[in-house]
């Protein structure tokens, strides 16, 4: 039963750790264009080496 | 920051409008900012391919494709301009368009957007933080362990409904502030009530808490509301891109004689704007200086170019062909024929409002049965338990939780997203929110012609019945000329291997044709009168070699791609197509052989347009009208719903539901198949929802549902009506 004192706080933190990060994302426009992004990852442009 | 923020649905605009303003100061004068429309990208490849043709352009310092608005930024030496980087995009295979970057950086930041997103993560996170607790009280947690757990819950619950609710709380209080009814009351009051009640029923170690319930039901209805503002911010900041792709300047001649490009905005009555040839005439006027030919088929919808001469009037929308001419300004701004288009818009927004959307008139009926239902099970339990305030208060708010709207709210939104999706994959924009369940009713297509069949751009058609020789001086003139019909005719007697003849002091003479000498005889290809030729009824330009017989070239309008597809597949639906033309008897009566459309009227003014369509609308008919030039704007607007292209009057574009991206007409006929499908889904939905109802509403109010019922019912039924929605393919 005591576990129930750390282990709640401990699932909130975490919890809040993942809400704190996609608000991060969403001030940062990672989510401006999602059908681009998609495509993006596939483009081979800088695979050789990295853009300048 | 919530606080801040107005409602994101009555006006996510002005949210975002301070936010371009502060942009636009930041933002270093040294380096321009251009946004290019790119209607026709669609995948990895051209991505790549715009961008490093794009930046292999001198001057160009960064490009950056956004696939899903299809546009590029380009971040450029001050000195570039659009017109620089697009023939660039054209060489490559992209049709491109210059956007007004002003315009442009007021729907940049989807500030409402992200604020519902937030909202929707906040709910998420404690919905599932509470229905972890809530599953242990479910599972048997008794006595102070439930106690605890319930809490808890309250502690999570209350703060994160206070922040996550208030899209609905504020519709809710301003909407009855004017006494109505709307979906955001029974939603807000079931929300505040389990909220309420679930605290209370803590506090007296009661068994029932509703706290998942009140979250799970913000996280869905906030989920259907981010559908339903991202299908119209989509569409918003698209339309605003084709509100902004003519850019609205002009060329005015100083008093001193210096030329100088100014917006529209800044230009008075009596000042000197040239206009080149080639370019839009920007403003009402009479013509100064010059001669030349005026193309008014995106007002009138004639094809024929009319001759223009010093003292003639000029409306603004009407493009110079062959010389440049200097114009008096007569009426600029407001007063111009700018503002009868507005005025036009106007009537045309005012009359789209009347068609109240499947969702409205679902909600007409459901919010108040939804509130007399629990004050049904109120007072009845009340009765029954002779006085038991709590139970029957227990009771009503479970009915209140399990009849609201959840699946409701999601239906139409998660429908229509899908539904424009997917059309605006194939270059179609959905304005108007209503649009696609009215396109599913259409059972009468009228279309125009100049513009929107054809493509307003002349192809000659007897080529072939003219001697070689006679093909061999025409082509020698015409080469001279930019006048439309001239390079048509180079065009086609090139590509039918025709030289040109060697030809002397070749010169064009802007309003009338171009004139030179072969040998020692004078040649002249223009306007029938200026040859001494009788006009005819086709659109021609006329040959006369010295004081021989004039020949004519004849003219038919390019048709537009995929025009007989489109055409053929409306019909193959099922309706009725008629075409409507402003234009002159024998080039309409040509394309509807061509078409094989046997219903079309030839010479109609634009009020015989809206009228007929009027007609039609009286006659039971539902209209589609599809429709570019300022001609068509009050049919477009009388018609039950309205497409037009891209390439139409901002006039026409606004008050159409439905804008081709592209230049191919084709999709119209699955643009139909969509709509009815989805309006097909939406019905279903509304379908699913009830019957969930159906079942649950008896349970609830016999004083059975518990927690768990109602999250089951709630989530059962929005992940059902969900799927449902992504059936649509």
């Amino acid at each position: 039963m005591e576990t129930l004192f750390y282990l709640i706080p401990i699932s909130l933190f975490l919890g809040g750790l993942g809400v704190a990060a996609f608000f991060w994302a969403l001030r940062t426009r990672q989510f401006d264009d999602p059908e681009g992004d998609r495509w993006r990852i596939l483009k081979d442009d800088w695979d050789d080496h990295p853009k300048p | 920051m919530g606080a801040a923020m107005p409602r994101p649905s009555a006006c996510p605009a002005c949210a975002a409008a301070p936010s371009a303003e502060q942009l636009a100061e930041v933002s270093a004068p040294k380096e321009a900012h251009l946004f290019l429309s790119l209607p026709t990208i669609h995948c990895a490849g051209c991505m790549s391919a715009v961008e490093r043709a794009l930046a292999a352009t001198p001057g160009v310092h960064g490009a950056r494709v956004n696939l899903t608005l299809k546009r590029v930024a380009v971040e450029a030496a001050p000195d570039l301009t659009a017109a620089d980087l697009i023939p660039v995009l054209e060489r490559i295979g992209y049709e491109a368009h210059e956007l007004d970057p002003g315009v442009i950086a007021a729907t940049a930041t989807d500030k409402a957007g992200r604020d519902i997103l937030m909202r929707i993560a906040v709910s998420g996170f404690a919905m599932m933080n509470v229905m972890l607790l809530s599953v242990a009280v479910w599972s048997g947690a008794a006595d102070a362990t439930r106690d605890m757990f319930h809490w808890i819950s309250a502690a999570i619950a209350l703060p994160a409904i206070a922040f996550a609710g208030q899209p609905f709380f504020r519709n809710a209080v301003s909407v009855l502030k004017h006494g109505r009814l709307n979906m955001d009351v029974p939603i807000s009051l079931a929300i505040t009530l389990a909220a309420g009640m679930s605290l209370y029923e803590t506090a007296q170690h009661g068994q029932h808490a509703y706290f998942d319930a009140a979250l799970s039901l913000t996280f869905f209805l906030l989920a259907g509301r981010y559908l339903d503002h991202r299908t119209r911010a989509v569409a918003r900041s698209a339309a605003e891109e084709l509100a902004a792709l003519e850019v609205p300047r002009a060329l005015r001649r100083a008093a001193d004689g210096t030329e100088e490009t100014v917006p529209i905005a800044q230009i008075a009555v009596g000042d000197t704007v040239l206009v080149k040839p080639g370019a839009r005439v920007p403003v009402d006027g009479l013509i100064a200086e010059g001669q030349s030919e005026i193309d008014r088929s995106l007002l009138t919808g004639e094809t024929l170019p009319a001759y223009a001469g010093p003292g003639m009037a000029l409306s603004a929308g009407e493009v110079n062909l062959t010389g440049p001419l200097a114009v008096t300004v007569t009426a600029a701004g407001q007063d111009s024929s700018l503002h009868r288009m507005a005025d036009l818009v106007a009537i045309a927004e005012s009359s789209k409002n009347r068609y109240t959307s499947l969702a409205d008139r679902a909600a007409r009926i459901y919010a108040p049965g939804v509130h007399l239902l629990s004050l049904v099970a109120f007072l009845g339990w009340l009765w029954v338990s002779g006085g038991d305030v709590r139970l029957a208060l227990n009771i009503a708010v479970a009915v209140l939780i399990i009849t609201c709207p959840c699946a409701l709210g999601l239906a139409v939104p998660a429908v229509t997203t899908a539904a424009s999706g997917r059309l605006f994959k194939r270059g179609m924009l959905i304005k108007d929110g209503t649009a696609l369940e009215r396109l599913a009713e259409v059972d009468t297509v009228v279309f125009d012609k100049t513009g929107t069949l054809t493509l307003g751009r002349p192809d000659p058609i007897n080529i072939g019945d003219h001697p070689r020789r006679e093909l061999e001086i025409a082509l020698a003139l015409a080469s001279a000329s930019d006048h439309p019909l001239a390079r048509a005719l180079a065009e086609g007697a090139r590509a039918a291997g025709i030289h040109p003849a060697a030809l002397t002091e070749v010169h064009e003479v802007p309003g009338h044709g171009v004139e030179g000498r072969l040998g020692d005889q004078t040649v002249r290809f223009g306007r029938a009168a200026w040859v001494g030729a009788v006009p005819g009824a086709v659109t021609a330009a006329w040959l006369r070699v010295g004081q021989g017989r004039p020949i004519a070239f004849e003219f038919a309008d390019h048709l537009r791609p995929g025009a007989q597809q489109a055409v053929a597949e409306l019909r193959a639906r099922g309706l009725a197509v008629r075409l409507i033309s402003g234009d002159a008897q024998g080039p309409v009566a040509d394309l509807a052989a061509r078409l094989g459309i046997t219903d079309w009227t030839a010479e109609a003014l634009p009020q015989d347009k809206a009228a007929a369509v009027q007609a039609l609308s009286d006659g039971g008919a539902r209209v589609l009208m599809v429709g570019d030039g300022l001609n068509d704007t009050a049919a477009l607007a009388a018609a039950h719903v309205s497409i037009s292209p891209a390439t139409a009057l901002d006039a026409a574009r606004v008050a159409s539901d439905i804008v081709l991206l592209g230049t191919d007409l084709a999709p119209l006929g699955a643009a139909v198949t969509t709509a009815r499908k989805a309006t097909r889904r939406i019905h279903e939905n509304f379908a699913i929802s009830a019957g969930y109802n159906l079942i649950a509403v008896p349970i609830a109010l016999m004083g059975l549902a518990t927690p768990l019922a109602a999250a089951l019912a709630m989530s059962a039924s929005s992940i059902t009506v969900s799927l449902n929605a992504l059936r649509l393919r």
